[in-house]
C-alpha cells in the first residue's frame, strides 16, 4: 500500500501535536457528536438491526472464505456484460493501468468520485505525474484538493475543517483550478455548497472519463454499485465516454439479493440516514445510455496478505460506513491525521498496518491507538471485532511471527522500542514459573513499597507519563490467604 | 505469470485453512431479518413513502388520474420553467395540459443542451416506502440517467398504491440488475460542511413526487 503520507511520525508523536490544536479539537468534538446521536436514532428505527448485522458479516466472512470463486465468477459476469476486467498486484500496478487506460482515450483530465481504493493507491498523484488532472468532485475532496490538505475521515474527508476555513480555501484556490468562487462568498454552507456546484459543472459537462470506486460488486450479475448524496457520483458515472472503477477485490458480494442487507445497513451506519439521497448501480454497459465503455480494475495492495490471517482477515469484511470513527475516544482527539494513512480511527488502526505491514514507525504504532474500550465493534455494521484484532496486531508487533508479506510466508522479528515490554514478559514467564522467586519477590516488593518511586526509570518513563503506578498491598496476597486460612479465621 | 494468476494464486494459498466442504452459500447466510417492517395496509403504506420523502425534502403532490396533467402543467408552470425534458415512452396524455417547449431526450444531445433545459418529467419503476426513495430503471417512460441528472427540476409521477413497495428487500425482488438502476431519496445534498445538511449540489435542486391514483393502471 503505497498510501503512507511521507514523513508521518508515529502515532503517539502525531496524536501529541494534533491534540493541542484546539480548533481541530472542537471541530471534531463538533462532528463525532452530532452523528453519533443521529446513527443511534437511525438504527433504533430498525428492529431487526442485530439479525442484519448477522446476515452482513455471514455474506462477506463467506465471500472471503471462497474469494478466488467469486472473483472469477464476477470477470466472467462483468465480461459478459460488456465491461473490460484487468488486475492489479499492487498500487504502482493499479496506476500504471489506470494511466494506460486514460491515456488510450486521448485525454488529459478525468472527474473522480470519492473513492477509498484510489486514495490508498494515490491515484491522483500517479495521473498528475503523467500529466493528467485528476478533479475530485465529492465537495468535501474538493476542499481537501484545494487545501492541498489530506483526508482526515472516510466519510467526510475535510470534517477538520470549519465552514470559515472552507470560506478561505475556496476564495484563494478556486481560480487556480477552473471557475472562481464568486465575489463575496460567505461562509454559510449553501453558498458554499452552491460556489461548488458552480466550479464543478463546467467539469462534469466537459468531462469524457470518469474515475469511480464501488461500494459493492455483486459476482452473480457482476453489477457495481455506488452510494452517495450530493450527485457528483451521478454525474462521474453518467456523463464521461469511457469509466474506470477501481476496487478492491474485498468489495464482492454473491448475489444480487445481497445488496438488501447492506442498503439498509450502511446508509443508517455511515450518514445515519434510512437511504442515501442516491445509489447507482451499473452492469457492464447499455446502449446510448451511460459510458460506452466500461473498465473495473481490482485490486489487491496487500488485501491477500490480509486475508491470509486467520484472526486479521475479518478486517476485511469492512464496508467503509465510518461508524468507528465516530464513536472513537481516540480518534476524537487525535483526529484523522495523526493515523497516517487514508483509513483512519479504529478500523485504520487494524487495517493499514495489515494492507502495509508493520515495518514502519507509524504502521507498527497504529495498533496501540487505542484504549481497547470496544464501541467501535458495538457500532460495526459487520460486526468485525477490532478490539481482538488491535490486540493480535500488537502481539505481532511486541513478539514478531509468521506472516504472509507479498504473497511469501516471512517469519516476523519484533519490532525494535519493544525491549522493555518483551524483557517485561520475559521476567514474568521466568517469575511464574518459579513459585519460590515469586513469593520472595512478593514479600520483597511488599515490603519496600514506602520508596517506590511514582514514575519508572528508564524506558518505562513515558508509560508511567500518563499513568499511575498500581500501589501495591502492605502483605502478598498468598500469604494473607494462608495467616488467615483463606479469609475465614480473622476475615481481615 | 499474470496479475491475475497471482492473486489467484495468493488467494488460495491465503485460503488453506477453508475446507473443501466448507459451509455452503445457503446455508451460510442467516436470513433472520424482515423482509418489511411492520404489516401496513396498502394506503397506509402510501402514506409512509408520503411521509418519508417529505423528510427529505422532496415536495409531494396528490391527484387521481384526471387530475395528473392539470398537476404537473401547474408544477412546470410555479417552477417557472421554460422548457421540458420528455422520456420517449412518457405518456401523451400527461403533458397535455401544459404548453412548455418539449426537448425530446435524444442520444445525440450533449450535457450542455441538458443544462439548459428547467425541467424533466418522468415514471418511476418503483418506490419503497420505508427508505422514501423512488426508483428509476431506465424504461422508455423515464429515459437515460442523465435526463434527471443534469436539469435543476424533476417531476416524478409514482402510481400508488401498485407501484409502491414497503422495503428494500420487495424492491429489490422486482428490479432487474441489468438495467442501471437510480435510487433516489429526496434531492441532492450534502453535509460535508460541518454536518449541516444542504439541498442540491449536483443533481436536481428540486425533487416533486405526485402520488396518482385511479386511471387504467398502465399511466
Amino acid at each position: 500500500m503505497s498510501g503512507t503520507f511521507v514523513g508521518m511520525p508515529a502515532f503517539p508523536k502525531a496524536a501529541h501535536e494534533a491534540v493541542h490544536n484546539t480548533t481541530l479539537r472542537g471541530n471534531l468534538r463538533h462532528a463525532t457528536h452530532t452523528i453519533r446521536a443521529k446513527r443511534a436514532t437511525a438504527v433504533a428505527e430498525v428492529s431487526d438491526w442485530a439479525e442484519l448485522r448477522e446476515a452482513g458479516k455471514q455474506i462477506k466472512d463467506h465471500t472471503l472464505r471462497h474469494l478466488d470463486r467469486y472473483l472469477e465468477q464476477l470477470e466472467e459476469s462483468v465480461t459478459a456484460a460488456g465491461g473490460t476486467v484487468h488486475w492489479a498486484a499492487d498500487a504502482d500496478e493499479a496506476n500504471r493501468i489506470v494511466t494506460y487506460l486514460v491515456k488510450a482515450t486521448g485525454e488529459s483530465e478525468v472527474v473522480k468520485v470519492k473513492s477509498m481504493a484510489t486514495q490508498e493507491i494515490g491515484l491522483n498523484e500517479a495521473l498528475e505525474a503523467e500529466g493528467i488532472h485528476a478533479y475530485e468532485t465529492d465537495l468535501a475532496e474538493l476542499i481537501v484538493q484545494l487545501g492541498k490538505d489530506r483526508p482526515s475521515h472516510i466519510l467526510v474527508p475535510a470534517i477538520h475543517r470549519n465552514r470559515g476555513e472552507i470560506r478561505d480555501i475556496f476564495t484563494r484556490e478556486m481560480s487556480e483550478w477552473g471557475r472562481p468562487a464568486p465575489e463575496g462568498l460567505t461562509d454559510t454552507p449553501a453558498e458554499l455548497a452552491e460556489a461548488a456546484r458552480l466550479h464543478l459543472r463546467e467539469k462534469f459537462l466537459r468531462a469524457k472519463v470518469g474515475v469511480s470506486g464501488a461500494n459493492f460488486m455483486v459476482a452473480e450479475t457482476g453489477t457495481l454499485v455506488v452510494v452517495e448524496s450530493e450527485g457528483n457520483g451521478r454525474m462521474c458515472l453518467t456523463l464521461p465516454e469511457t469509466l474506470i472503477s477501481v476496487v478492491g477485490i474485498e468489495k464482492i458480494v454473491p448475489t444480487w439479493q445481497d445488496l438488501e442487507v447492506f442498503l439498509q445497513t450502511l446508509p443508517r451506519s455511515s450518514t445515519a440516514e434510512r437511504m442515501n439521497p442516491y445509489t447507482s448501480t451499473w452492469t457492464g454497459t447499455t446502449d446510448e445510455d451511460g459510458p460506452q465503455n466500461f473498465h473495473l480494475v481490482l485490486i489487491d495492495n496487500g488485501r491477500t496478505d490480509t486475508l491470509a490471517d486467520e484472526v486479521g482477515r475479518q478486517a476485511l469484511r469492512c464496508i467503509r460506513c465510518s461508524a468507528c470513527l465516530n464513536v472513537c475516544p481516540v480518534y476524537e482527539r487525535a483526529g484523522g491525521h495523526a493515523y497516517g494513512s487514508v483509513y483512519p480511527g479504529p478500523i485504520g488502526a487494524i487495517l493499514s498496518p495489515q494492507l502495509r505491514g508493520t515495518g514502519s514507525e507509524i504502521d507498527s504504532s497504529l495498533p496501540y491507538a487505542s484504549s481497547l474500550c470496544g464501541a467501535c465493534y458495538e457500532v460495526c455494521p459487520v460486526a468485525i471485532d477490532i478490539p481482538e484484532v488491535l490486540v493480535h496486531l500488537r502481539e505481532r508487533v511486541a513478539q514478531g511471527g509468521p506472516v504472509t508479506e507479498n504473497g511469501n510466508k516471512v517469519v516476523l522479528k519484533p519490532a525494535k522500542g519493544h525491549g522493555a515490554e518483551r524483557a517485561a514478559m520475559r521476567a514474568a514467564r521466568w517469575a511464574f514459573s518459579r513459585p519460590g522467586a515469586l513469593r520472595t519477590g512478593q514479600r520483597l516488593a511488599s515490603r519496600s513499597r514506602r520508596f517506590h518511586p511514582r514514575t519508572l526509570p528508564g524506558p518505562g518513563k513515558a508509560w508511567s507519563a500518563s499513568r499511575d503506578l498500581p500501589a501495591l498491598p502492605p502483605e502478598p496476597f498468598r500469604d494473607w490467604w494462608q495467616r488467615t486460612n483463606g479469609g475465614k479465621d480473622t476475615g481481615k | 505469470m499474470s496479475s491475475r494468476d497471482l492473486i489467484l494464486g495468493r488467494v488460495r494459498r491465503a485460503l488453506a485453512d477453508v475446507r473443501r466442504d466448507d459451509t455452503p452459500y445457503e446455508q451460510a447466510v442467516p436470513r433472520g431479518y424482515l423482509r418489511e417492517h411492520g404489516e401496513l395496509a396498502p394506503a397506509e403504506t402510501v402514506e409512509l413513502l408520503a411521509e418519508n420523502l417529505a423528510d427529505y425534502r422532496a415536495l409531494v403532490h396528490r391527484a387521481d388520474a384526471d387530475g395528473l396533467a392539470e398537476m404537473i402543467a401547474g408544477l412546470l408552470h410555479a417552477h417557472g420553467s421554460k422548457t421540458v425534458l420528455v422520456p420517449p415512452g412518457l405518456r401523451e396524455e400527461w403533458l397535455s395540459a401544459t404548453d412548455l417547449a418539449r426537448v425530446p431526450d435524444r442520444g445525440e444531445s450533449t450535457a450542455h443542451e441538458l443544462d439548459r433545459v428547467d425541467s424533466v418529467v418522468t415514471a418511476c419503476a418503483l418506490a419503497i416506502a420505508e427508505t422514501g426513495t423512488i426508483v428509476l430503471d431506465g424504461s422508455p417512460d423515464q429515459g437515460r440517467r442523465r435526463i434527471t441528472l443534469v436539469p435543476d427540476h424533476h417531476i416524478c409521477v409514482v402510481r400508488v398504491p401498485d407501484q409502491v413497495v414497503s422495503s428494500v428487500p420487495q424492491a429489490l425482488e422486482l428490479l432487474d440488475p441489468t438495467r442501471p438502476l437510480t435510487w433516489i431519496s429526496g434531492p441532492s445534498a450534502t453535509s460535508d460542511i460541518e454536518l449541516d445538511r444542504v439541498e442540491g449540489v449536483h443533481g436536481p435542486r428540486t425533487l416533486e413526487v405526485v402520488l396518482v391514483t385511479g386511471g387504467d393502471g398502465q399511466g
